[in-house]
């Protein structure tokens, strides 16, 4: 890496990843700046902060709530966010009844145009085996303590749907505008691992 | 197939290291795999489910004891050397060790999934269905928590391509996939979360009840 002044001991599966790239670069079945391309745009481009903008003018605007209840993948698209694992978007409505949170047990299955890449957690084995079986002794754990009356519904995305939790608008946010909203919204309440 | 990926249900992982503000990639390899799997793919080499599917393959202890980007790194390099595009040679040329997955001829095609799709949308929304109990030794996205179990149809979504065709035939034939309701307690035998979990099924995972 360009500008890295103390070279650590590289691991072997960091070998195995160079060794692979530069096969399949020699060869031509990939160019290097297409895979610096995506790192980019997955780094730096793509991540909660769309989500937050849905969730905000969701909360701002109760028709386009309404289109995206009904429809989230043309809801969402509205706000120019769509493409791979995005296709196919329903977004689920927490209430003062109801709490959901979305999984993915077989892989990592995740809304990647509005969430960017799955954190490590979500794809852990942990997460994974327990939030279908515990799912409210889990979110306790992970800090998110309901009551016994609230409702859980957890989503298992293991097809081609990608969910999307809205969370509830806070009460101390009344006042916000949609831009403060947004900056309100954060990635665990958008997978449901929070309430705001 | 029945492998430690489907994790659904399993007990014994601990607790979920939850980092709130972690960075996308943590290390500069993992963003060099998945570029490079972005790259293949869309250069025309591979497909998602044929992907995951050779990830599902990894030997067991290995997908346990390995991270998530080498999950990926694995399944990648499994799938180039099944379709001829690298060798398992090339990489040994380059580094010690290179494990890749297990054949995909030792998982073939599950003959119960095999078929074409039966005229679309048998269950109407609210139907209540059970999931078949059938344990393919190939990929399927029918996750094994739900198996023989009895659940609601609470959305039915336009038809999507059979995951199982796509990964061991490379057809791609469309099928009516369901979001199924299922009560914990029915899941579980205990009725102490009071909650529900939805899974999306294709209809081929599926009877009437």
């Amino acid at each position: 890496v360009t500008g890295e002044h103390h070279p650590r001991p590289t691991s072997e599966v960091e070998r195995r990843a160079s060794a692979l790239e530069a096969l399949l670069v020699e060869r031509g079945i990939i160019a290097a700046a297409d895979v610096d391309a995506i790192v980019e745009l997955y780094a730096n481009d793509l991540g909660p902060m769309n989500g937050a903008k849905v969730v905000a003018r969701a909360w701002t605007d109760e028709a386009y709530k309404q289109r995206l209840l009904a429809d989230g993948t043309a809801a969402i698209a509205e706000l120019g966010f769509s493409g791979p694992e995005g296709d196919h978007m329903v977004v689920v409505e927490n209430t003062p009844q109801v709490h959901n949170v979305v999984v993915c047990t077989l892989c990592s299955c995740y809304p990647w145009p509005v969430l960017g890449l799955p954190p490590n957690w979500y794809k852990s084995a942990p997460y994974r085996s327990r939030m279908v079986r515990e799912p409210r002794t889990l979110l306790a754990e992970m800090g998110c303590e309901l009551a016994d009356d609230v409702e859980i519904r957890v989503w298992d995305s293991s097809a081609e749907t990608r969910y999307l939790v809205l969370p509830e608008r806070p009460e101390r946010a009344r006042a916000l505008d949609e831009a403060a909203l947004a900056e309100l919204v954060t990635r665990d309440s958008m997978i449901g691992v929070e309430r705001l | 197939v029945d492998g430690v990926h489907d994790l659904g249900g399993l007990v014994g992982f601990g607790s979920v290291e939850h980092e709130p503000m972690e960075p996308v990639f943590h290390e500069p390899w993992e963003g060099r795999v998945f570029g490079m799997m972005g790259a293949v793919s869309l250069a025309g080499y591979t497909s998602g489910p044929s992907f995951r599917h050779a990830i599902e393959r990894m030997d067991g202890v290995h997908y346990l004891a390995s991270s998530y980007y080498e999950h990926w790194l694995t399944g990648l390099a499994t799938l180039l050397v099944e379709r001829g595009v690298i060798s398992a040679s090339d990489l040994l040329d380059r580094v010690d060790d290179f494990p890749l997955a297990r054949p995909i001829a030792d998982d073939p095609l599950p003959p119960a999934f095999a078929h074409d799709p039966s005229p679309s949308a048998a269950f109407p929304l609210g139907a209540r269905v059970r999931v078949r109990n059938v344990h393919p030794r190939g990929h399927t996205r029918c996750p094994d928590y739900v198996r023989d179990r009895e659940g609601v149809v609470v959305r039915v979504d336009p038809p999507a391509n059979v995951p199982e065709l796509e990964a061991h035939a490379g057809r791609v034939v469309p099928e009516t996939v369901y979001c199924v309701r299922f009560a914990c307690a029915d899941l579980w035998g205990d009725g102490r979360d009071g909650a529900t979990v939805h899974v999306d099924l294709y209809e081929r995972y599926l009877e009437a009840v």
